[in-house]
């Protein structure tokens, strides 16, 4: 059987920012935002990056839609290397790859009407026939995302939270694009409002066939969504694997650490809870070695010694871990 | 670490209803309503909330963002903007360490800044803010210690490195002199505790203590709280919108909706037989780790959204999202807070009917 394709392959990718260089000091201290990270987004897939505060994800989705420029490594779009594209080159792949963001408040312009703003793409990209061709793209975006036609009109305050990401999805959808980059797009919602946004996810991916990368750190609702999970710590991919797997046969430490710490909402459900001792480390120092050594509960002293690769220990499960001795516990 | 003498009440406290406070009840709020005056109309942010929490227990209120629950939590001890702008009614009744009963909303400013922080104490979401950005950590600690305690600068420091020891920071000598800016989230979030803590209050209220922070972070902080409450027996009022965390720490929990507690109960029947139709919905709306990846399709949304609280429902507030709705019943008045069995109550107009139907 044919693997699917990969609509996004990211390979390598460094992503390192420069400090305030320090007075008396010769070295410049750069902080390892993302530090030579790998993997690929098939066609049609959901497949989503978990990780603590800083771990690195936000700055792959920025990478990756080139918001920012990589410091090495390549990322190739459809399979054209779009790493070192200008700003001109890009433009046909924006209208391709779009972003959805966090802040459903901050994201949409006060003073302009839902419809400037979803029509806002169609200028950019030129891709607005006609006023009449206008109108009912806009419409179809809106009743995609649950909105009604006369929403159009309105302004965004005269929204609740829920529904001012639901037209930032919207306004993402407004180029067709084939990948969706959706970075932590239902944390700033409501319980009962994220259900209804990460369902509209669901469906939209499967009747436009999105592929979507999603960014979160919520890992119930990333179990909800992904079909593949990648588990970011310090800059590095950790484990990746399908989403059933991850969550029922954890193989690297961090991850059975971030699943254990998970309150499940089960007053009868037990376990025992493995609580990470200290601090993540700054990613200006990370340790050598295995970065997840100062903080993992099985480390050795060869975990110091030689940063270990990310490798396939089961078909399409891998990690990044010397140890294949350990027996992790999952929950459920 | 006693309070001086001075700090003891020279009044009588408050006895009149103290009789009907059980021995073991720490907060007794009943009939709480806070309301706001905005240019739109009056804000009513909390209704008629009542709810007491015993010595040793943890009770969590849950609900969605604008129900009520800081400002609930706020008026407790009074730390609401003053009046006109904002108006309090109702009755919050404290029972200090030295078990008096005081009257916290009838008492003079000055004796509730005393029982702030030497009785009651509170942690908020986002550390940063209320720590001061240019003092060194361990002195801020002295400082709150010196507030309500007659020790030296000496012992107040010594007493400090102590807590923060408690409160589980590495390091402690090196960290007294640290800046906020330099601890990372968690670590802030411990020296908050360490300062609610620094007087023994018998009542700590946290407010989403733990919603900025990472999980395995926030694990570390849950079993830190539930550790010192096993030591010290301290009353803990836990305010958060994440499930998994009340299943996690509570003993009861209140569910509050636009305002209004909505459902009370302890916690294993609230989560395995809800009664009210939002805390049935909001139980069934959230993805379970334990299930992950043997996902069906569509997690159980609620439709709609919160009501506008300058145009709320004239019955039930949950009426424009509720499946289970009937015109004449829900909208015609707010339904009272029925008792449903031992300790569990519910504001639902249906809620004997929707229970005859359901499974057991
Ligand atoms: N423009 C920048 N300049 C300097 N450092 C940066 C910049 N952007 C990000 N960083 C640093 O890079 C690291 C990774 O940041 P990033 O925002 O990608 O993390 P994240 O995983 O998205 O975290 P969060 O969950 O908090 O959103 C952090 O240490 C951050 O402080
Ligand atoms: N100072 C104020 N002036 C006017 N209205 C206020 C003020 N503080 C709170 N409110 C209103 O009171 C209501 C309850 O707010 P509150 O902060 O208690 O909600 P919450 O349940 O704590 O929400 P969250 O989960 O977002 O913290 C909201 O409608 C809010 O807008
Ligand atoms: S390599 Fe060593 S320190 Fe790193 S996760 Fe594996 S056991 Fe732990
Ligand atoms: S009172 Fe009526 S509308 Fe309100 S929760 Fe009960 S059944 Fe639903
Ligand atoms: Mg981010
Ligand atoms: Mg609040």
């Amino acid at each position: 059987m044919k693997q699917p394709e990969a609509l996004l392959e990211v390979r390598d990718l460094h992503k390192w920012f420069p400090l305030r260089r320090r007075l008396l000091s010769r070295a410049r201290e750069v902080v390892k935002a993302v530090d030579g990270v790998s993997f690929d987004v098939r066609r049609g897939e959901v497949l989503s990056l978990v990780g603590e505060s800083g771990s690195g994800k936000s700055t792959v989705g920025r990478s990756v839609l080139r918001l920012t420029v990589p410091t090495a490594g390549t990322i190739r779009f459809a399979g054209t290397d779009i790493t070192h594209f200008s700003r001109r080159q890009m433009r046909p792949f924006r209208q391709r790859m779009q972003l959805v963001f966090q802040d459903p408040y901050a994201s949409l312009n006060p003073r302009m009407t839902v419809e400037g703003i979803l029509a806002a793409p169609l200028e950019i990209h030129g891709r607005a026939a006609s006023r009449s061709d206008r109108r009912d793209k806009i419409e179809e975006a809106l009743r995609l995302v649950g909105l009604l036609p006369q929403h159009a009109a309105r302004y965004p305050h005269e929204f609740s939270g829920g529904q001012r990401q639901r037209i930032g999805i919207a306004r993402a959808l407004m180029t067709g694009p084939e990948l969706l980059i959706a970075d932590e797009p239902v944390s700033a919602l409501d319980v009962s409002i994220q259900a209804q946004v990460v369902n509209l996810l669901v469906e939209l991916k499967r009747r436009l066939g999105l592929t979507i990368l999603f960014v979160a750190h919520d890992l119930a609702v990333v179990g909800h969504i992904s079909d593949r999970i990648a588990v970011m710590y310090l800059g590095r991919l950790v484990e990746l694997a399908e989403t059933r797997e991850l969550f029922g046969n954890p193989r690297h430490p961090y991850t059975e650490a971030l699943l254990s710490a998970a309150p499940i909402p089960d007053p009868t459900f037990k376990r025992e809870r493995i609580v990470l001792a200290g601090d993540i480390p700054s990613p200006v120092n990370p340790p050598s070695g295995c970065s997840f050594r100062t903080r993992c509960p099985y480390a050795l002293p060869a975990c110091g010694e030689a940063r270990p690769p990310l490798r396939e220990v089961a078909p399409g499960h891998f990690k990044a871990c010397i140890r294949d001795d350990l027996r992790l516990r999952a929950p459920g | 670490m006693t309070a001086t003498p001075a700090l003891v009440p020279a009044m009588a406290p408050v006895t009149r209803s103290a009789a009907s406070m059980a021995e073991d009840v720490v907060l007794d709020v009943e009939d709480l309503s806070v309301s706001f005056v905005s240019p739109q109309g009056i804000v009513p942010a909390a209704r008629e909330v009542s709810f007491e929490v015993r010595r040793g227990e943890t009770l969590a209120m849950v609900g969605e963002s604008g129900s009520g629950k800081s400002v609930t939590s706020l008026a407790i001890l009074r730390l609401t903007p003053p009046a006109p702008q904002c108006r309090i009614e109702g009755r919050v009744r404290l029972r200090a360490g030295d078990r008096r009963v005081h009257d916290l909303l009838a008492l003079p400013e000055a004796r509730m800044r005393e029982l702030r922080g030497s009785a009651a104490a509170m942690v908020f979401q986002e550390p940063m803010t209320s720590l001061n950005p240019v003092h060194k950590i361990g002195d801020q600690i002295a400082e709150a210690v010196r507030f309500h305690s007659a020790l030296s600068k000496r012992g107040a420091l010594d007493r400090a490195a102590e807590l923060l020891d408690l409160v589980g920071i590495p390091d402690v000598r090196r960290r007294m002199s640290s800046y906020p800016h330099q601890l990372s989230g968690g670590m802030r979030q411990r020296v908050m505790i360490a300062i609610a803590l620094s007087c023994e209050p018998v009542l700590l209220i946290a407010d989403e203590p733990t919603t900025a922070l990472d999980v395995t972070i926030q694990a570390q902080i849950l079993e830190l709280l539930h550790d010192l409450q096993q030591r010290t027996q301290m009353a803990l009022l836990f305010i958060t919108h994440n499930l998994g965390v009340v299943a996690e720490i509570a003993d009861r929990v209140i569910v509050m909706y636009a305002g209004r507690v909505v459902e009370e109960a302890a916690v294993l029947p609230l989560f395995k037989r809800p009664l009210m139709p939002y805390t049935q919905g909001l139980l069934r709306s959230v993805p379970r780790l334990d299930l992950a990846g043997r996902r069906c399709d569509e997690l159980a949304a609620i439709p709609g959204n919160v009501p506008d609280p300058l145009a709320l429902p004239p019955g039930c507030s949950f009426a424009p999202r509720c499946a289970h709705r009937v015109p004449e019943l829900c909208d015609a008045r707010v339904p009272l807070l029925e008792g449903a069995g031992a300790e569990h109550f519910v504001r639902c107009a249906r809620w004997a009917s929707l229970a005859e139907g359901a499974p057991p």
